[in-house]
Parts: structure tokens; C-alpha cells; sequence
């Protein structure tokens, strides 16, 4: 009896760009770096909850960074303050922050740094710097900066920083362990870069879900050693074991 | 007080008794374990496993869900351990949750079907729950659940080697509800559950492609209720073994109404996703509804719309 599914209230939910929202609960959780909640407005469309990870998380109140996308998302960017949403959760194995140690590089791809502000924060003695891309406008990197030792910026339009994908400016070259989420192609060479350089590095994974915690079997991923749950096993996994072909 | 309130739900299906007639429905309740993880599940009717194969089973490759209006399309394809590894892994944590454990048994040829039946016949399941309705496995499965000769002919075989009581699981694919329902008592069934979920589809524009790598899926979930409370009830007025009605069914209402078609138990399935408490508020809800009804015992509303 250690999940809680629960009704939270709506703290703030403000648009910082474009189609990036950031949604604060209240709520008191014991949460780990990487782990995710299935979030649920009360409409009664759509059934589903949809995983979204903690952004970030202190004095009582849980944030979630989301993309405005679908019909849940496009619910949620609705919200007000003082709303009821019910959060399942905290879910997912999450980054095992504990050991990861030494120099570190986190890698972003657009909402992909939604799980890394908290990561960042959860990682203890850790000298970290921060690849993060986005097609044009960027969001959310000023919060990072207390935590980080430097930040790089990639966009495709070229609006800041270098003008292309953050894989370009991403070598694995000095860091002992990377921590990865953006989209799979995104990923997936930067797995690929990591194996050339034997650099430790974790990916987190995302897919529909339907129940979030293990049951129903439909957001599984691949792996090298089978089929594996993104809800339960994951979301976070070593790069290699999904990425099989990297 | 407390004992008076177990007794109005009690139920019993093939001599097995159940606390309540609450059941979690194969395929949304993995083994139990997860949603250990928010209640007891001892509390509930019983559990019916995710459906097993003979054999060790990935499942279906590409997209496996897809939500709808009020519903929720799947092609997980009865990825599942195997039934050795079942009762050897998973059979003893389930035994220990204090609800009656259903088996759910999927399969490829009649062959395959009699073989688990066989092996799960020796094990300590109480029941088990003949699956000839997924429509996510390419051969066997749902196959044998659209013709009723072919339904007979799975189930008479079966049955041979059935030492649990046999629940049958229909498809709403079936050419004729009814006359399945029927054939399958003949063949033996000693209770019938339905429904399965809908075969179903849904077309990515952008790719223009379908969303399933199998192309069709299943449906379930609140749309697909009211066919299935159909379904129920005409079957329940032609044949004389318990129906578990399942079929969208996501609060102590639904539940109630198909109990008042004629149903002994129900299953309730996607509702577990919507809120991993339901099955909780499902009992609760149908206890107060007797209690606020005056109604002592759930026979006394059992089949009572019928016309």
C-alpha cells in the first residue's frame, strides 16, 4: 500500500511558450529523480490519465513541465488555480541518482527537459553540464542555472545559441555518465555517440499508457532482454538496452 | 452489522464463492500485484488473470493503445509469461491476495487450449476462463469465438480435461450472441462470461495507416456498455448457467444494471485504468444502493428487468 491516487489542487498552471505549459500541485510526496505521475483532470473526457514526469518538486508542491499536444494535454492546459486533478503516482523507477557520480552531462530535447530540473537537483557532488535543444524558442533553461556548471543551447531555427540539433554540440568526451530524454531519433544517437566513447548513459522513455503502474502491458519497449514495461521498469533505462541497434 | 453487509453480496458461481460479485477483468489487473499496491485486493469478488498461453507470449509489436471517445482500443497481442512460469511465479503470490483467482486461458489451436487446460487443471487456480474472444492474436483466439460449431468444438474438447469449474468468455464478434451462448452450455461451459472487447480500428491521417501494426484491435471501455448490457440480457434469458457480464463498466450503476439483466457477477476492466480505485467504489457503491433499496439480498434484483 505504498501508491497513492489522490485529488490535488491546482497551484498554478501558466503558459511559458507557445505550446509549453507548467502545472504546480500542492501535494507531499517521497519522489525520485526521473519518476512521473498519471495526471487526470475531472472531465470525464478523455478516460485516460496521461504520465507526465515531476519537473521539479519542493515545500509541498510537485511541478510538471508539458507539451500542449493532444486532447489530455489540451484539457490540463486548461486548468485553473485551485482545481481539483487527481495524480496517481509518485511512478516509474526514475534516475538512480545515488550513483551517479563524477562529471555529468544532461541532454535535452525540447519537453524532453521536462524530468531533468529535478534530476539536476537530486544529483549530490555532481559537476553537471546541460545540452538541451529546441526547434526555436527556449524555455525553462534560466531555472537551471543554479545547478549546472554550463549550459548549452542548440535551436534548428537558429533563434539561439548554435543552429542546429543538440546532437551536433553533444561529445561525451571527459563526462562519466549522461543522462538522455528528447525524442527516440534524438536519443538514440546519442546512445550511439556514447557507445563510441564507452560512456555510461541513461535514457528515459516515453509512450501512451493506459493504467501507469504495470498491469495492462501496452506501453512496453523493447529491450535486449525482452519486452520491459516504460510504466514499471522504466521510464528510466540504460541507453544500450533499448537502443539496440545504436 | 458488518456480517449482515457481507452476506448481501455474497455470491456464488459453480459452487466457488465469491465476497461480492466484483471481479477485475483478464488483461487490466496484470496478477494483482500493482494494485496491491493502492488497496487490499482481498476485498475483491475475484481476479481474473492477464490472459495465458501455453507458451510464453511477447505480445504485439508498434502501437498497443489508442484512446477514443469514452473508450480505449488495445493490441497488446496476450503478451504473458507462459503458464508454467505462471504457476510456478505467479500463482503463489496470487493465492495468498484471499480472493478467488481466475484463470485466463488464450490459445492457438484446440490442441493448445486442451494442454493448458490440463496444466492449469492441476494447479491451484479456482477457476478458469476459456478466452476464445481476444481479437489481438492472429491465429486461434477470437477465431473460435465467431462460429458457434467451432466454439463447441474448442469447448467439448476442453472440457474433457477441465477438473476447474469452466467459464466460457464470448466475443461480441460472434455471428450470433445467443446461439454462442447456447452452444457453449451444450459443450459444457458451466458459466459463460461476456463481453470481449469489439474488434475495432483507427487510421493515423498523417500517415496514412492504420495505427495497429495488426491493423484491427479491440475495443472496450464506457462506449461499448450499452451493447454489451444487450448482450447480456439476451443471453441470460436463454441459457441456465451464470453469466459475468462485462463490458464498460465503471460504476456501481453499471454493475447494477447488469446484475438487474440477469448477470450472477460482473468484470470490470478499462474502468482500472480511469481510477485504480474502482473496483472498491464499485462494491461499496452497490452495498449502498441495497442498503438505501432495502434490498437484503442481491438475488432478489437478479434478472428482475427482464421482460
Amino acid at each position: 500500500m505504498q501508491l497513492s491516487y489522490k485529488s490535488c489542487k491546482v497551484a498554478e498552471n501558466i503558459n511559458l511558450s507557445e505550446d509549453i505549459y507548467k502545472l504546480k500541485v500542492e501535494g507531499d510526496y517521497d519522489i525520485k529523480a526521473g519518476q512521473f505521475f498519471m495526471i487526470k483532470s475531472l472531465n470525464e473526457e478523455p478516460i485516460l490519465p496521461r504520465p507526465i514526469s515531476v519537473h521539479d518538486f519542493e515545500e509541498g508542491y510537485v511541478s510538471f513541465l508539458y507539451q500542449k499536444k493532444g486532447r489530455g494535454t489540451s484539457i490540463m492546459a486548461k486548468l485553473n488555480v485551485n482545481d481539483e486533478i487527481k495524480l496517481t503516482g509518485p511512478l516509474g523507477n526514475g534516475f538512480d541518482a545515488e550513483n551517479i557520480k563524477g562529471k555529468i552531462a544532461v541532454v535535452a530535447g525540447g519537453i524532453g527537459i521536462a524530468p531533468m530540473l529535478y534530476t539536476v537537483k537530486s544529483l549530490k557532488n555532481c559537476d553537471i553540464d546541460l545540452y538541451v535543444g529546441f526547434k526555436d524558442e527556449v524555455y525553462e533553461v534560466d531555472e537551471f542555472k543554479k545547478f549546472v556548471s554550463n549550459i548549452y543551447i542548440a535551436t534548428e531555427s537558429g533563434k539561439y545559441g548554435y543552429k542546429g540539433y543538440v546532437t551536433d554540440i553533444f561529445s561525451p568526451f571527459e563526462y562519466n555518465a549522461v543522462l538522455c530524454c528528447g525524442p527516440e531519433v534524438m536519443m538514440e544517437k546519442v546512445v550511439k555517440v556514447c557507445r563510441d566513447y564507452a560512456t555510461p548513459i541513461f535514457v528515459s522513455m516515453e509512450k501512451h499508457m493506459a493504467c501507469g503502474i504495470g498491469a495492462c502491458l501496452g506501453c512496453t519497449c523493447e529491450t535486449k532482454d525482452g519486452n520491459k514495461r516504460v510504466c514499471k521498469d522504466g521510464p528510466v533505462f540504460y541507453g544500450r538496452d533499448v537502443f539496440i541497434n545504436a | 452489522m458488518a456480517g449482515m453487509c457481507l452476506l448481501m453480496l455474497k455470491t456464488n458461481i459453480c459452487k466457488v464463492e465469491f465476497k461480492n460479485p466484483v471481479i477485475a477483468a483478464s488483461g487490466t489487473f496484470g496478477f494483482g500485484e500493482e494494485y496491491s499496491a493502492f488497496y487490499d485486493v482481498g476485498r475483491l469478488g475475484g481476479i481474473c488473470t492477464k490472459g495465458l498461453t501455453l507458451n510464453k507470449k511477447e505480445g504485439n509489436k508498434g502501437i498497443r493503445l489508442h484512446e477514443t471517445r469514452a473508450g480505449l482500443i488495445n493490441s497488446i497481442g496476450l503478451q504473458n509469461p507462459g503458464i508454467d512460469c505462471f504457476i510456478e511465479n505467479e500463482l503463489p503470490k496470487m493465492k495468498k491476495m484471499n480472493t478467488v483467482i481466475i484463470a485466463n486461458l488464450g490459445g492457438g489451436s484446440i490442441e493448445e487450449y486442451a494442454e493448458g487446460v490440463k496444466k492449469l487443471s492441476e494447479s491451484e487456480v479456482d477457476m478458469i476462463e476459456l478466452n476464445i474472444s481476444c481479437p489481438n492474436v492472429k491465429s486461434g483466439g477470437m477465431a473460435f469465438g465467431i462460429k458457434s460449431e467451432t466454439a463447441f468444438e474448442v469447448v467439448s474438447k476442453v472440457k474433457g480435461y477441465c477438473k476447474k469449474p469452466l467459464i466460457v468468455k464470448l466475443s461480441p464478434n460472434a455471428e450470433n450472441i445467443v446461439d454462442m451462448a447456447v452452444k457453449c452450455c451444450e459443450a459444457g461451459a458451466d458459466a459463460l462470461s461476456l463481453i470481449n472487447t469489439f474488434k475495432a480500428m483507427a487510421i493515423d491521417i498523417y500517415k496514412r495507416k492504420p495505427v495497429f501494426d495488426n491493423i484491427f484491435a479491440g475495443l472496450s471501455g464506457p462506449c461499448i456498455k450499452p451493447i454489451a448490457l444487450r448482450m447480456v440480457y439476451e443471453v441470460c434469458k436463454e441459457v441456465n448457467v451464470p453469466v459475468i457480464g462485462i463490458g464498460g463498466i465503471e460504476s456501481f450503476k453499471d454493475a447494477i444494471e447488469f446484475i438487474m439483466a440477469g448477470a450472477t457477477a460482473v468484470e470490470v476492466g478499462t474502468a482500472n485504468f480511469i481510477n485504480p480505485m474502482v473496483c472498491l467504489e464499485i462494491i461499496d457503491g452497490i452495498k449502498k444502493f441495497m442498503e438505501d433499496e432495502g434490498i437484503k439480498n442481491i438475488e432478489e434484483i437478479r434478472g428482475i428487468a427482464r421482460r
